[in-house]
Formats: structure tokens, C-alpha cells, sequence
């Protein structure tokens, strides 16, 4: 096997020019004439649209057009990508979400006109110049209001708020009614998983171009899914052919779900640059980033936990309200249903689930996936609640977890929530969690804190979740309008070296050092012969993108796959050039050799003979060596992981500082265990952003009081204590080639939860009585908490 | 937000009282005011220019005085829409008491704003609204106090012992 195959930690090659300042970024890119765009975006929550008055703009200097919502009345909305069906049958309610505006505005920041000029100077001068008169009507933000229907509509035509009232799984709602009236004890605990705001380091970008000569449309754009995104654009929003639009999707600065989408600015700059001809380039200012991003979380969750006087679980019920803000992103249904209930067994043997959802729309921006995408939700529910029941039965929590955990000679295991995992071991976690987070030494390091006048707690938590997602049978049955395999192309060049084009997109993920690693370990040639090419749908197969930790498990596989045809053909190509079958061919290391002699070809050869086919078996096989799989997985994956945490909460003020975070993960087989522990790290960064900082506040009124980053608290390194990972403890993915579960999501699924239980349990400890702390646990809830 | 405060004015209470329904005086007390006419029962309009952190803006809007106890207190309350820079809503309720040496002027304010202003974040926009609030009613309190001996170079106007706002009604 060749240095750099799979398993090896091999450094990060994209980084070179990532690290050199040589990435090159949407809004890198200035084609030759382009022309700037600029938006208007609404100022209220909620307003009937009376006017817009686009004249005095269009006279200002260096403009070149102006567009309104009228402008698009003709052309489709943006659509969700799944459809759910209520508990009674209906189907959900999809109001339309247009390109600009029209009629109405429903949030903050939704866009009710643009301008595109010379210079983007200009372009801002004339959005001020427009003349919109929008009666401000009363807003809706707050979720148990929207429901109740008391006060607005976000959308009049449907008449409700409510998007749908799911039931999962609604066959067992009875029996788990029935298993918590009768059971000796239920813990019921009431909680808030916070909005988050994305803030990728790169704002959305986006180019459109339009050529008169060849009709053929191009789209720059920052995405993590560009087959989707022209899907998206030709099937239901701008009927643009989809053979006569290229959408590219270069290096992306950080997406975490908020680029997976299709936004309006897409659309807009498109149908600019046909009007005018001419470039058309828009690049969102952070300001616009908070208000127009999709954002993530924002559900409010009564969950209950019936058990046995000895912790033994008999029951979880759920029931959530997930914000979908004031339109339907194209994953936010999905996101609050099918990715959040059915991980809600977690990791145990828990014979009744069921959860209600009920997705409410207000006047805020859009919620959808964001890195985690419902399984952060789930573990956070279900892992506070099972703190707060241990601690009122007099439990250990390792204990309570581990009474409950499914064992590893119980997979595959059908879990209550509708899931049927795999492959998995969480007591070994535990014990590798026991000896790494050092549990027998807390309460030494307990009294030292102590001395300090700290309050110190230790807090512990067990996921699962489901990546890969995902087997598109399974899928489609449950309401997705999309399939969701991958795709990759294989070629070998003649001189040997290898492309590979993915339907995958790399930002952040580091594709470019990982899928060669897999290429290189199956054809025994050095990985850095081998390149992947990406994010351009007139170059890559079509592939479903990047989301949901499913890169290296899907497409990963599809590259596998192709590479396993590749081998197949260049074993023919072999034994032509050996004058034998192909079964008597054997391939190892690069080297074709006839079973039991040392009669061999190398690989290079036989590509170079693939290309230059002069004796070459041509009525048998084609010329070149160049192969296609698309890869739809059998199941998801189902990474898991038991994490650790200690944190002190400085009493005087409130103040939680982590004193460690130790993450231990099952992610089956790491391709680069050097990769996939800055993916943990970012992830727990993440989770810890969540757990004690940052959080996504609207007024009454439906202002984004955190909507600038002087207000919205981003965790930086002093935030974040020395992060221990290891994802030594695997079992392996039964059902894929590689092996592989999924890294991706994990440190921002796992931490959440840790932190907040921790940080009860250094109260609890201290003597106060406090079952829960919203998220972010700040200074101010926290000693509140304490001094309620 | 919302900020209280109160400042004790060296005047009559019917002094203070008269000078809050005035419409120069309220020109002269809004901070950044440019423009101010209508009346106490049927409302102002104003103009008013002021410039947050990065945004200068010129804000337009209506100054309305509600639920008036004669002497004793009222409510003002404005919005103004400053265009492209987003818009402002406040009321402040103002309660007027009699004390020793003058009037005891309380007020709570409860300010809004939204669009790019409310981008500008809490940290700029709170300290900018409480800093409103205090000019204004420094102004207000300094325009009913007489001026000092020292300060004041006009001799007639040292004679007449009037602060500006006592110079408005007599003028």
C-alpha cells in the first residue's frame, strides 16, 4: 500500500492555498464588465406592501436596472424540498416564497426590491433612493402566539401559522399515552434549544452570467450543493433549461447548512444579467448575513421520561414547536421532523417514542439545517431530561445511561423512534470516556476548585445520530422530493494520474485530501497523483452536495465504487497485455500480476494502453479508463459518541468557565484521523458556541436585537479549553464499502447537552436548587438561576 | 430599551409644566430637531437629524402628547423614519411633583428602533438613546433654570433672571 492511503493523517493539502491566501472565493471572481446589485430589504417584521417606487433610482447615477417583486409575479417560488403530512392527514401548509417581495414583507431583512449599477457604490446609493411605502402591521415572533393565532398571519392565504402538526410515529402514540399514565416515575423537564445564526466567515456571494451568443446562463455562487441549487433554479424557480446553466460553486468560506439552500439573490442576479447582458454580481454584507441567512435551531420542547424506580426506561414523549421563521427554506421541514424524531430512542432500549412537532411560521428569518440539523435538538432534549431524572431517582448518570444503552450484541437494533441502527458500542465508549475524562479524579479536582471559591461540575452525555443521508426509497416514502444518493467519476488519465469528479462540495470539509486517499489505498498510486474536482455542474456527475456528515459515506462511496470499475476494466486491460483471463488476474499494490507468477503490468501501463490502443482488445472493450457510480446508500449511518465535560461557575458572578471537553466518537473508519479531528473540534467549538454564548433574540416587534456580531456572541479561542478527540473506539459501517459513519455534525450534536449538565450538576452540587438553564447559560441566567 | 431617570428643576411646577407643551421648547430641547410645528392637542411634526455610530440620518416623524394630567403629568411619544437608515419609536412618561427649591421632573423612556439602526447593536444604541434622553431634559432643565450670575454676559438678561425658556414666554 502506498504512504497517504486510508488511515493516514495526512495534512490537509487544500490549506496550502487556504493558508496562503490564495483561495479563491465568489466574490473573487469579477468577469470582465460586471455590473454590482444592492437590495432593498424591509426594515418591519410584517407590512402590506402599498408601493414601490423604483424611479427616482433608476435615474441616479450608473444605474442599470431596478427590479420589484412585480417583476417576478411571472416565475415560480422557492420550494421546500420535502413534504410533510400533519397527524390528520393534511398535507403541510407550502405558501409561496417569491423572488422579491410581493404584496407583503414577512421579516426583517426579506428583500422588496434590487438594483444593479456600474459601481457597487452606486447600486447602494440608488437602493436608498427607492420609495417604498410598507404599512407596518403587527408582527408575530413568538412561536406559543403564532400557534394560538391570536394576533397576525404570516401568510393570510393559509390561514393558520401552523405548518404542520406531525406525529412520529403516530401508531404508537396510544401505547406511549398508556406507558407514561401507568409508569412509577416521569420526568418532565421544559426547554429551549436557541436560534443560532450562522456566520460562516464567508458571506453568500453570488455571480450571475448570460451569454446572447449561446443562451447558456453561469452562476458564481457560494454553495454547498451546485447540482441542487440549478435543480432548484431550472425545475421550480426560473425555468432556465438546466442544460443551458452552469452553476460553479468555488471555494466556499464555511457553509454549516446555510449554503445549502437556494436564496432569491441566486435568481435575481441571473435574471439581471439576462436583461442586461452583462455580469451581475452581488455579495451580502454580514448585516444582511444576519438577517437573510437561513438560521438554525429555535425549537421549544416539553419532553417527559417515564421510567422504573430503577431508572429503567419505558418511555420518552415530545412534544416540540420548531420556528420556521416567515418562509419554507428548502430543508426546514425535514430539519424539525424526520432528522430530530426518529433519534428520539437515542441510544437506548426504550420500548415507547413518540413526538409531536409543530412547525409555526413568524416573522422572522427562515430556520433550517444548520450543522446538526434536528439530531442537536434530539440529543439535547433527550440527554437533559435523562440528567434531571437520574438526579431526581439518585442516580448516577453514567449508571442511568448505561443501564439503558442498547449492547453491542443487540445490532442491528430497530429503535422505537423508527431507525434501524447498524452497528455501534456505547458502553465501550463510556469506559474509554471513564478513563480519558478521568471521572475518579473529579472530585479531587472538585475540592481544588472549591479552595478557589468555584462551584465545579462534571457533566456526561451519550448520542447517536444518523448520517448519510440517504437511501432514497426510504426517503421518498417519507415525503422527500429529491433522491438523495451520490455521484463520482473515476478517470485515469493516459499518463496515469487520476481525476476525480464528485458530486460532493468541499468547504471545510477537506475532500480534496481525503477522497484521494481512498483512490490511492484501492489503485496502490500515490495520492497526490490523484486530484478531485468539484462544484461545477458542466464538470461533475450530479451529486446531491454536501450536508448531514455525508460526504465521505456517500459520495466517499460513490468514488469507491467507480474505482472498484476501474479496477474491474484495467484487470481486463491486464490480461490482454498478459496474454491470460482476467480471472487469473490478481491486482495489489499498482501491480496486475497473474496468480502464482511474476508475470505483471503496472498500473501505468495499462492506462497508458487503455488511451493508445494499438494492441489493445478493442472488440472486447472500449478504449479509456475512465468509470461513473452513483451510490445510494442502504441505510443511514449511525455515528455515536459518549463526551465529558467539567465546568466552573464562578458564584459572584455567574460566570461558567469549561475546564475540559472530552469527546470520544464512533465514526466507523477514519480516512484521515487528521481531518476528522479538526472537524470534532470546530463541531465542539460550535456546541459550545451554542451552550454559553450565542443566541438569536428578536423583539416584539420582529428586530433582530442580536443582529450584528457587537450583540451576537461568537465563541472565540478563549472560550474554549484544550478539546480532547478520539475516535479510536469504532465499529464499522456495515452497509457502506468504506465503512465510514460521518464526523461532520458530531462536536456540535454532543457538546450542547455536556455543557448544560455540568453546569447543573456544579449547582446542584453546591448546594442550590436548579434542574435547568436555558441555553446560552450567560453569566446573568446562571447567577439568576442561582439566586432565584 | 428602557431607562429611567429624574432631574429636579429649579422652577414652579406650573412653569415646568406650561414649558413641556410648548412647541419652541420642545424644538429647542429635541436634540438634532431642525423642524418642529403643530400643537399640543393635534400633534407635532418634526424633522430631526441626528447621526448613530456610522449612520447619519434625517428622521421625519410625529411628536404626540397623550394621557395629560393637567400639572402633574403626560405622556410624549414619537416616531420618525429616517429612510434607508431605518427608523426610530419612543415615548418617555413624564410625572411632575412639587419639592423643596423647584419640581421634581421623573421619566421613563421605552425606545425602539429598527432597520439598519437596529443592526448598529444594543451596546450603541442604548448608550445613544440614554444620551438622547438626558440632552433633552438637560436642555429642558437648563432652559427653566435662571442662568447663573456668572455665566450669563447680558446684564439685562442677569436682571431678568430667566432662563432661555422663561425668555421664550416672555418674548
Amino acid at each position: 500500500m502506498p504512504d497517504g492511503g486510508i488511515g493516514a493523517p495526512t495534512k490537509r493539502r487544500e490549506d496550502t492555498r487556504f493558508l496562503t491566501g490564495r483561495g479563491k472565493y465568489t466574490d473573487d471572481f469579477t468577469p470582465q464588465n460586471t455590473s454590482y446589485c444592492a437590495f432593498a430589504r424591509s426594515q418591519v417584521a410584517n407590512g402590506v406592501i402599498k408601493s414601490v417606487d423604483t424611479s427616482a433610482a433608476a435615474e441616479m447615477p450608473g444605474v442599470l436596472a431596478t427590479f420589484t417583486g412585480e417583476d417576478f409575479v411571472e416565475v415560480g417560488g422557492n420550494p421546500a424540498g420535502w413534504a410533510i403530512v400533519s397527524r390528520d392527514g393534511e398535507p403541510m401548509k407550502e405558501p409561496k416564497r417569491p423572488v422579491l417581495a410581493h404584496g407583503k414583507v414577512r421579516h426583517v431583512g426579506d428583500a422588496y426590491a434590487a438594483v444593479v449599477a456600474e459601481t457597487l457604490e452606486q447600486a447602494l446609493d440608488a437602493v436608498e433612493a427607492i420609495e417604498a411605502d410598507i404599512d407596518e402591521q403587527d408582527a408575530v415572533t413568538d412561536m406559543a402566539s403564532a400557534v394560538a393565532g391570536a394576533g397576525s398571519m404570516v401568510h393570510d392565504e393559509i390561514e393558520t401559522n401552523v405548518c404542520f402538526d406531525w406525529g412520529w410515529i403516530e401508531d404508537n402514540r396510544a401505547a406511549t399515552d398508556e406507558a407514561i399514565k401507568n409508569a412509577p416515575h416521569v420526568t418532565t423537564l421544559e426547554l429551549i434549544n436557541n436560534r443560532l445564526v450562522p456566520n460562516a466567515l464567508e458571506p453568500r456571494a453570488s455571480i450571475g452570467e448570460y451569454d446572447p451568443g449561446t443562451g447558456d446562463y453561469k452562476l458564481t455562487t457560494t454553495s454547498q450543493n451546485p447540482h441542487l441549487s440549478r435543480l432548484l433554479i431550472a425545475a421550480f424557480v426560473l425555468g432556465i433549461p438546466e442544460n443551458k446553466l452552469t452553476v460553479l460553486a468555488p471555494d466556499v468560506g464555511g457553509g454549516f447548512g446555510s449554503k445549502i439552500y437556494h436564496y432569491s439573490e441566486e435568481a435575481l442576479v441571473l435574471a439581471a444579467a439576462k436583461k442586461l447582458g452583462r455580469p451581475v454580481k452581488w455579495t451580502a454584507t454580514r448585516t444582511e448575513s444576519f438577517l437573510a441567512d437561513a438560521h438554525g435551531r429555535d425549537h421549544v420542547t416539553k419532553i417527559e421520561l417515564a421510567c422504573e424506580k430503577d431508572g429503567t426506561f419505558i418511555a420518552f414523549r415530545t412534544e416540540t414547536m420548531a420556528n420556521v421563521g416567515a418562509y419554507l427554506s428548502n430543508f426546514s421541514t425535514v430539519t424539525p421532523t424526520f432528522l430530530h424524531g426518529t433519534l428520539m430512542a437515542g441510544n437506548y432500549t426504550v420500548p415507547n417514542v413518540y413526538v409531536n412537532v409543530k412547525a409555526v411560521f413568524t416573522n422572522t428569518a427562515p430556520v433550517d439545517a444548520y450543522r446538526g440539523a434536528g439530531r442537536p435538538e434530539a440529543t439535547y432534549s433527550l440527554e437533559r431530561v435523562i440528567d434531571k431524572c437520574a438526579r431526581e431517582l439518585g442516580i448516577d448518570p453514567v449508571e442511568i445511561r448505561r443501564k439503558n444503552f442498547i449492547k453491542k450484541d443487540q445490532y442491528p437494533y430497530a429503535s422505537a423512534a423508527g431507525l434501524e441502527y447498524d452497528s455501534g458500542d456505547y458502553d465501550t465508549l463510556m469506559d474509554g470516556l471513564e478513563k480519558v475524562a478521568d471521572f475518579a479524579g473529579f472530585e479531587a479536582r472538585r475540592a481544588e476548585s472549591a479552595k478557589n471559591g468555584k462551584l465545579r461540575g462534571l457533566g456526561i452525555n451519550a448520542y447517536v445520530e444518523a448520517c448519510g443521508i440517504a437511501p432514497s426509497n426510504l426517503v421518498g416514502i417519507l415525503g422527500a422530493r429529491v433522491g438523495l444518493y451520490d455521484a463520482a467519476t473515476v478517470r485515469v488519465n493516459p499518463t496515469g494520474n487520476i481525476s476525480v469528479m464528485v458530486g460532493a462540495h468541499s468547504h471545510g470539509q477537506g475532500h480534496e485530501t481525503a477522497f484521494p486517499q481512498i483512490v490511492a489505498d484501492m489503485l496502490g498510486v500515490d495520492p497526490q497523483s490523484v486530484d478531485i474536482v468539484h462544484g461545477d455542474t458542466s464538470k461533475i456527475p450530479f451529486g446531491m452536495g454536501t450536508y448531514g456528515s455525508r460526504s465521505l459515506a456517500v459520495c466517499g462511496s460513490a468514488v469507491f465504487r467507480a474505482t472498484e470499475k476501474i479496477i474491474f476494466k484495467a484487470t481486463a486491460i491486464a490480461a490482454h497485455m498478459l496474454e491470460d483471463k482476467p480471472e487469473n488476474i490478481e491486482f495489489n499494490d499498482g501491480v496486475f500480476s497473474i496468480k502464482g507468477t511474476n508475470k505483471n503490468v503496472g498500473f501505468g501501463d495499462v492506462a497508458l494502453k487503455a488511451y493508445i490502443p494499438h494492441d489493445y482488445p478493442i472488440e472486447d472493450l472500449e478504449p479509456g479508463l475512465e468509470e461513473t457510480a452513483f451510490y445510494d446508500p442502504a441505510n443511514f449511518t449511525y455515528p455515536s459518541g459518549a463526551y465529558a465535560s467539567e465546568v466552573e461557575v464562578d458564584p459572584e458572578t455567574g460566570k461558567v468557565t469549561i475546564c475540559s471537553m472530552v469527546a470520544l466518537d464512533d465514526f466507523g473508519v477514519v480516512v484521515n484521523p487528521m481531518i476528522v479531528t479538526g472537524q470534532v473540534e470546530g463541531g465542539l467549538a460550535q456546541g459550545i458556541g451554542q451552550a454559553l454564548l450565542e443566541n438569536g433574540v428578536y423583539d416584539d416587534t420582529g428586530q433582530l436585537l442580536s443582529g450584528s456580531l457587537m450583540d451576537y456572541a461568537m465563541p472565540r479561542a478563549d472560550d474554549l479549553p484544550n478539546l480532547v478527540v478520539d475516535h479510536s473506539h469504532a465499529t464499522r459501517c456495515t452497509h457502506n464499502p468504506i465503512g465510514s459513519k460521518g464526523c461532520g455534525e458530531a462536536g456540535a450534536i454532543g457538546s450542547p447537552p455536556t455543557i448544560v449538565n455540568a453546569v447543573v450538576d456544579a449547582l446542584s452540587r453546591g448546594g442550590h436548587d436548579v434542574d435547568h438553564i436555558d441555553m446560552p447559560v450567560s453569566p446573568s441566567r446562571v447567577w439568576a438561576a442561582m439566586n432565584k | 430599551m428602557k431607562l429611567t431617570d429624574q432631574r429636579q428643576i429649579a422652577a414652579e411646577r406650573s412653569a415646568v409644566w406650561n414649558a413641556i407643551l410648548n412647541p419652541e421648547v420642545l424644538k429647542a430641547c429635541i436634540p438634532g430637531c431642525e423642524e418642529l410645528t403643530g400643537s399640543p392637542e393635534d400633534g407635532f411634526e418634526a424633522v430631526v437629524v441626528q447621526k448613530v455610530g456610522p449612520v447619519k440620518a434625517k428622521f421625519k416623524g410625529e411628536v404626540t402628547i397623550s394621557d395629560i394630567v393637567e400639572g402633574e403629568s403626560l405622556t410624549l411619544s414619537g416616531q420618525g423614519k429616517g429612510g434607508p437608515a431605518g427608523f426610530a419609536s419612543g415615548s418617555a412618561d413624564v410625572r411632575l411633583s412639587d419639592v423643596d427649591g423647584g419640581t421634581l421632573l421623573e421619566y421613563d423612556v421605552d425606545a425602539k428602533v429598527g432597520g439598519k439602526l437596529a443592526q448598529l447593536g444594543s451596546r450603541i444604541i442604548d448608550g445613544f438613546a440614554k444620551k438622547l434622553a438626558g440632552q433633552f431634559f438637560e436642555r429642558f432643565q437648563d432652559g427653566l433654570e435662571p442662568e447663573t450670575a456668572g455665566a450669563a454676559e447680558d446684564t439685562k438678561e442677569q436682571e431678568t433672571k430667566k432662563g432661555w425658556i422663561g425668555r421664550v414666554f416672555s418674548s
